[in-house]
């Protein structure tokens, strides 16, 4: 398990002096104080870590965050932002001796402007919610990750939230226009706008994906796109994974850059078909499932070239979708993979590395031996397009000693993905759950690059401390400045 | 004036180092194409990094190439085309605009954050970089990002790069994702539009499932001087939709946009990559010599507006309009323009408006004087400096590029 910081005893001892200071800030039921209630924020998706926060707030308003954080900076108290509370990283794990800051009741659609291709929403305003509010005018919000009736915006710009459309669409970051948001000495300030890029310091790129450690949100405006006039799906079965990868390199070296690309093991595979019954091929190693969208001309000829591309890699099956109902049918295994998982094991636990894809096959054959190793079970969903896995280690908690052996298999999941050249998160985020692996894809200098950041931002690091960095933030430390003696070695250098 | 050559990241390393020792600023320059770019350098020495070139690594298959830093563009493009693949933000040769017959590199792009038309639709520069090896003004060498196309371990770190011009750290190898060339491209023009009407046009274009790539209006002036003749022959100013994709959807929405819009002319692939090139480039459509040029990103349904504003007070303001109105240039006669280049007129019209105003074109003296970008509130700018107080201490790094003093 991973290690949280010690608690400040002082502020433990101010407790209650802290808890009245928030009740002069946000009056009513927006401070919640009794053990009871304060335990419905004590995790997030990332369920294995719990930790009851000291307190927890609910405010209104930008200008009632700011009074917050501008109190917490002065007294040095610890703040953890949070959204609905779905990371799957421990994003918003609380802190024994920090604010738990929720932005739940930032719930407005502030503005929809059709002309200007964007919407105004405040962070708490779902994922789903987003799209749904344009849906009238055939627009909607292209990120899509798998939480999102439940997600909100904030907590995507936190996370950089993917999906299984953002090989297409892009990520959060891609999507993102403006934000305005409160640094933690409660100073409000706007990052772009409806307008397009940055001036100075792209401030609003590092934001998104600062997993709650640069600032807190508390309004977003967000591109939206017209809707594509259709979709179809494909369903292709093979009766190996190599032969379904190579599938997929091909796609995209022919040129089609489908709008979701998703692949799933044997073991996903029949969970999935035995929990929605969408016709998946049961005797497929491998399963795809292609999206291709726009104007009817356009996925008539794209799904001909696949088709073709699918069977000269040795496709079992292959179908079309034939209507709009056959299309969502196909998709519901695939979306509903991980309860559909979780049915066969008490618990699960969903990892998000990715990885070139060349290396597939390789990373699938050395999880396997990892399966033996560990004996534990892995069913697999892929986001085939863009390289990202989710291998679901199945386990169950109440044996003793399995769930630290399933985080030990997924670490060792993750260090595989960067030895051959991934990455340890495609969209998930690193939060508590992989701090401690930052080491394995980072020398000790890129992390303090990262930390001089966040110490621009947050110089006493009370903003959601003890995530994604493995080490505290050392500001005074990282600022000064070491002139190596000796260190002249062009002094005599030709001039020009 | 000292000028370093570094043969390797190592050799960089120690320059830095012996710069920042010895207090001695550096002026990054590869191919030196955008050197009239910002603010005009004053350093005595420059670090020319022109020898960490070469493609590194590509594989199509998985849209990544990595590159070095000074790898020249045109290497790059000739790589990608050899695959059908493409930078998708379209990079923009601006040597014409900045006077420059140097090769631009794909460092200096990413520096800059420079993207081309199809910004409008696929992103700027800074969404295509994906990671990158760098050094910052303390001789440190480090990494950010990774070599595949979704990550998001750790901050994105290629976002504070892009656009910072070189005054954080020098990028030494780049991690870019690359993109399948469309098979076919159209451009669908409409003729005589005034702004005023060009500009919700493109935007209603915008607004369509069609999957417009780019949307540029040229005022009749900049139209007449298109070596296109379908746009230099028409009546009155041009208005350019471009539509890209596999032949049989692009010609199926191009006649779908046209019951919408009307019929103009439709340009071929050949054609098309002809305008959006000089649109891209816009030297050859905006007027010759003594004059300043700027380039505003406004709240695109406002760009008329912001046009009208300024011209109410700058008569001889010429504009061209591209991304959908997100994008406009607006090119000055110097002598209307006042000792400021126009800067209090346009920003105060911007301000009202949402946006940024850069000066890109104008002689060095007036660079050094007017601020160059688009200056940021107090709170923002302090955010800035200790940003670049973090990365760059000693103020080796391009000092002045950005903003005066650091």
């Amino acid at each position: 398990m991973i290690r949280m910081p010690a608690p400040d005893e002082a502020v433990l001892a101010r407790r209650s002096e802290i808890v009245d200071a928030l009740r002069r800030i946000v009056p009513g039921e927006g401070v919640i104080d009794s053990a009871s209630e304060r335990r419905a924020f004590e995790c997030d998706g990332l369920t294995a870590y719990r930790q009851l926060p000291m307190v927890v707030v609910l405010p209104e308003t930008t200008a009632q965050v700011s009074e917050i954080l501008r109190y917490c900076h002065a007294n040095r108290i610890k703040v953890v932002p949070r959204g609905a509370g779905t990371s799957l990283s421990g994003g918003a794990l609380p802190l024994q001796d920090g604010i738990l800051l929720g932005l739940g009741k930032f719930k407005r659609i502030l503005e929809i402007d059709v002309e200007n291709r964007c919407i105004v929403v405040q962070p708490g305003v779902t994922n789903l919610g987003i799209s749904q509010a344009v849906q009238a005018q055939g627009l909607y919000y292209a990120p899509d990750p798998s939480s999102q009736i439940a997600c909100t915006i904030g907590g995507n710009v936190a996370e950089n939230s993917g999906g299984v459309h953002c090989l297409k669409y892009g990520l959060t970051t891609n999507n993102v226009l403006g934000v305005e948001l409160v640094m933690m000495d409660g100073e409000i300030i706007r990052l772009g706008g409806k307008h397009f890029d940055a001036s100075g310091y792209d401030l609003l790129g590092v934001l998104v994906g600062s997993e709650g450690m640069l600032g807190v949100v508390t309004e977003v405006t967000v591109r939206i796109l017209p809707k594509p006039p259709g979709a179809r799906a494909l369903m292709i079965g093979f009766a190996t994974i190599e032969g379904a990868g190579h599938c997929v390199a091909e796609v995209i070296a022919t040129g089609i850059i489908p709008g979701g690309m998703e692949m799933m093991d044997h073991l996903a595979i029949e969970a999935a078909e035995a929990f929605v019954h969408a016709g998946y091929p049961l005797d497929a190693a491998a399963l795809l499932i292609i999206e291709l969208d726009g104007c009817a001309a356009e996925i008539d000829h794209l799904i001909a070239a696949v088709e073709a591309i699918a069977s000269r890699h040795g496709a079992t099956s292959c179908r079309a979708s034939q209507s709009e109902a056959e299309r969502l049918l196909f998709w519901a295994g695939r979306k509903a993979a991980f309860p559909a998982v979780g049915r066969l094991s008490p618990d699960y636990y969903c990892m998000d590395g990715t990885i070139p894809r060349r290396q597939i096959g390789t990373v699938l054959q050395r999880m396997e031996e990892m399966e033996a190793k560990y004996k534990l079970r892995v069913a697999n969903v892929f986001h085939a397009g863009d390289g990202n896995l989710h291998p679901l280690i199945l386990y169950d908690a109440n044996r003793p000693g399995e769930l630290q052996r399933a985080e030990d298999f997924g670490n060792d999941i993750l260090r595989l993905c960067v030895e051959v050249g991934g990455v340890l998160t495609g969209e998930h985020g690193v939060g508590v759950e992989k701090r401690d692996l930052m080491g394995t894809m980072f020398n000790d200098s890129d992390l303090d690059q990262q930390t001089r950041l966040k110490c621009a931002f947050d110089s006493e690091s009370l903003l959601n401390p003890g995530k994604v960095f493995p080490q505290l933030c050392r500001c005074a430390e990282l600022g000064r400045v070491h002139v190596h003696a000796g260190n002249l070695r062009f002094p005599d250098l030709p001039r020009f | 004036m000292i000028v370093l050559r570094p043969s390797n990241d190592a050799e960089a390393q120690d320059m830095i180092g012996w710069a920042m020792a010895e207090n001695h600023p550096l002026e990054i320059v590869a191919g030196g194409s955008k050197r009239a770019l910002g603010r005009p350098p004053r350093t005595d020495h420059q670090l020319d990094v022109s020898r960490l070139s070469g493609i590194v690594d590509y594989e199509p298959a998985e849209l990544v190439m990595t590159a070095r830093a000074a790898t020249p563009m045109a290497d790059i493009q000739r790589q990608l085309a050899d695959q059908q693949q493409m930078l998708a933000f379209e990079p923009p040769d601006w040597r014409k605009l900045l006077a420059s017959n140097a090769e631009p590199t794909l460092g200096g792009v990413l520096a800059c954050n420079l993207s081309g038309p199809r910004r409008l639709r696929a992103g700027a520069a800074r969404d295509f970089f994906l990671g990158f090896a760098a050094i910052n003004g303390r001789g440190d060498a480090w990494k950010a990002g990774g070599k595949v196309v979704k990550n998001v371990t750790g901050y994105d770190m290629c976002k504070l790069q892009a656009g910072a011009f070189g005054t954080l750290s020098l990028l030494t190898e780049v991690t870019l994702k690359v993109m399948p060339k469309p098979e076919t491209s159209c451009t669908l023009l409409l003729h005589g539009l005034a702004d005023d009407i060009a500009i919700p046009t493109m935007l209603r274009a915008l607004n369509t499932p069609h999957e417009v790539s780019g949307a540029a209006h040229l005022p009749s002036p900049a139209a007449r001087r298109s070596s296109v003749d379908a746009v230099a022959n028409g009546l009155g100013g041009a208005t350019a939709l471009r539509l890209e994709g596999p032949p049989p959807s692009v010609i199926y929405r191009a006649a779908e946009l046209e019951k919408l819009l009307g019929h103009g002319d439709r340009l071929d692939a050949a054609a098309s990559e002809r305008l959006w090139t000089e649109i891209a480039s816009v030297e050859s459509l905006v007027a010759g010599r003594e004059r300043y040029l700027w380039r505003l990103c406004p709240t695109p349904a406002r760009a008329g507006a912001v046009v009208q504003a300024i011209r109410a007070r700058l008569a001889s303001a010429d504009a061209l309009f591209d991304w959908g109105g997100g994008l406009v240039w607006l090119n000055l006669d110097a002598e209307d323009a006042g000792p400021d280049g126009g800067a209090a007129i346009i920003r105060a019209a911007m301000g009202q408006i949402g946006g940024h105003a850069m000066l890109v074109v104008a002689p060095e003296a007036l660079r050094a004087t007017t601020p160059v970008f688009e200056p940021a509130s107090a709170t923002i700018d302090a955010l800035q400096c200790r940003i670049k107080q973090g990365f760059d201490p000693g103020g080796i790094l391009n000092p002045g590029r950005m903003w005066e003093g650091r």
